[in-house]
């Protein structure tokens, strides 16, 4: 009998033991393994040579123009990725928000670059807008207008990288928010209807709140999908040119084999970013956000 | 008269929603004729939009380019051996979640939450001195083994799970059904589109990753199509587009396979992992 009772006291550990080991040494060991090594000149070679410097790799984050620079560029590109992309799905998505066979069919294109590999994209971004041959510059010039030189410039760089993020994320965004759309009751259309309120009134009053949950579920994880960007980064200009793209990600993977100590300071500050990222959020959206 | 605006309306609309169709269509087209180009075909202006005469050689010259096969395979077994592992592990732990009360299950439930919101990226450091210390950097290990838990997949089997009324599990236990009976022959049953969804997820996401193999890896013999396909560029020359495009759709063609024949159940599941 009491074997028995152990048994049953023991077998929800049991069974949760495989997962929690996993989540143990490879996301909350590694947190501390970064703590630590980010307090660090840590020297791969030899274990030995490695010296305790308290918070002196966070002074020099702080003090560098690089980290600033590709602090900024990554505020930059999250915020345009962010705003141009929630704008235009929103848009897209309230003109296929009709159930029908074309609009499926739409939707289901759009979606395609968004299961397509990032080096795939990038690869083929990178074709499209090579500055003499690329395609992009062929349709400028047809149009009449001045090619660009696109990801060679430090001025259109950054740009560029948001234009190839924007198009592969909007498909997945337009995605959710016809789900969200077409689960609003008619009735409510209706009553409105009854009222005579204006189009743009309704969309206003009544479907932007209705939906309101999932356009905040959408720019949290938008925002912070953002701020990891590397791929598109790695691929299309290593960082460049000039730093132009150099984003934080892409700062920490420069570092990794020369610093590990630096580079692991600027992970913590990732981190934090993320960690305050989601709390914000949380915190200041959900008392707006409508919830049914 | 008001029937004929209705229609022009209504042709307008299919119209630009087919602008908008081969906006995100294109690219993959092009892609597709840039691979069947020769190279003096790449380089004329106005662009070649159909090649001459297909060149299929490209892809031949585009696979000779580094061991592709060893590539496809590394890609296939690490897919496929994530996604094992990870059912194996998540399903005992969303049913311990779902449907036991255990003392800590708040905490560690929490800790589960924590892993779904932190990033590679910002424990990709660590983890490589793991693995260097363990010895296992040159093995398929370090791209698998990370992978185990599956936080997302938790969160999502145990919603399932929980809606799966209670008294179908009290009364397989008045029968005396063990529990592993009840997981394998009630739940997992009665769970089957939420599995299908992580693992499709699953396979989408690993196949198409690029990080984590590129700062896990440095042998061409543990390395996945991604990295090899991103390496053409260096092996082939930066203005070779017509062998990149060819490797390039070799990558795609796999994914867009399974999306053209699933694309319903694809799209259902993307959804539905973003409103719950």
């Amino acid at each position: 009998m009491d074997k028995k009772r152990l048994v049953e006291l023991l077998r929800p550990y049991l069974m949760i033991l495989p997962a929690m080991v996993g989540i143990f040494t490879f996301v909350v060991y590694p947190i501390m393994y970064l703590g630590y090594l980010s307090l660090y000149d840590y020297n791969l070679m030899n274990k030995a040579k490695s010296k305790f410097i308290g918070l002196d790799n966070f002074i020099e984050i702080f003090s560098r123009g690089d980290f600033y620079k590709s602090l900024t560029n990554t505020a930059l590109y999250t915020a345009g990725v962010v705003l141009v992309t929630l704008l235009i799905s929103l848009v897209i998505a309230v003109w296929l928000s009709k159930n029908s066979k074309f609009n499926a069919f739409v939707q289901a294109g759009i979606f395609m670059p968004h299961i397509v590999s990032i080096v795939s994209i990038a690869l083929v971004w990178l074709w499209m807008m090579e500055p003499s041959l690329g395609f992009l510059n062929y349709l400028l010039k047809a149009v009449g207008m001045q090619p660009l030189q696109w990801l060679q410039s430090s001025k259109t760089a950054l740009m560029s990288i948001i234009i190839v993020s924007v198009w592969q994320g909007i498909g997945y965004y337009v995605l959710i928010i016809v789900a969200a759309l077409q689960s609003i009751s008619p009735s409510i259309y209706e009553a409105a209807a009854l009222d005579n309120a204006n189009k743009f009134k309704v969309f206003y009053k009544i479907t932007l709140p209705m939906i309101s949950p999932q356009l905040f579920f959408i720019l949290v994880i938008m925002t912070i999908g953002s701020f990891k960007v590397f791929d598109t980064v790695k691929v299309m200009t290593s960082g460049g040119p000039n730093n132009a793209t150099n984003t934080l990600v892409y700062y920490i993977y420069e570092h990794r084999t020369t610093n590990i100590g630096y580079a692991s300071a600027t992970g913590m500050v990732l981190l934090v970013i993320i960690a305050l990222l989601t709390f914000v959020y949380f915190r200041l959206l959900s008392k707006r956000v409508h919830y049914q | 008269m008001t029937r004929a605006i209705h229609y022009t309306r209504q042709a307008m609309g299919y119209l630009l929603k087919s602008f908008i169709l081969i906006i995100f269509v294109f690219p993959f087209v092009w892609m597709i004729s840039t691979s069947l180009q020769t190279f003096r075909e790449t380089l004329s202006y106005p662009p070649t939009w159909i090649p001459a005469i297909p060149q299929f050689i490209n892809y031949v010259d585009a696979m000779r380019a580094g061991p592709f096969l060893t590539y496809f395979k590394n890609s296939v077994i690490i897919t496929i051996s994530i996604i094992v592992i990870q059912l194996i592990v998540m399903i005992p732990a969303a049913y311990a979640f779902a449907k036991y009360r255990f003392k800590g299950k708040g905490i560690l439930f929490g800790l589960v939450l924590l892993a779904f919101m932190i990033p590679g990226q910002v424990t990709f450091i660590p983890v490589y001195l793991m693995m260097a210390d363990w010895g296992i950097q040159r093995t398929l290990l370090p791209q698998i083994i990370p992978f185990m838990s599956n936080a997302f997949g938790i969160f999502l089997l145990r919603q399932y799970f929980m809606q799966i009324p209670e008294e179908i599990v009290e009364a397989a236990r008045l029968d005396n059904a063990s529990e592993f009976k009840i997981m394998s022959k009630i739940m997992i049953p009665m769970s089957m589109p939420a599995l299908a969804t992580i693992g499709l997820f699953s396979f989408v996401s690993h196949w198409n990753d690029y990080f984590w193999p590129l700062v896990m890896t440095d042998t061409a013999a543990v390395r996945p199509l991604t990295i090899g396909i991103s390496m053409l560029r260096e092996t082939e020359g930066i203005s070779n587009w017509h062998i990149i495009m060819a490797g390039n759709v070799v990558l795609v063609i796999p994914i867009l396979l399974v999306y053209l024949f699933c694309s319903k159940q694809i799209v259902k599941a993307f959804v539905y992992s973003g409103i719950k």
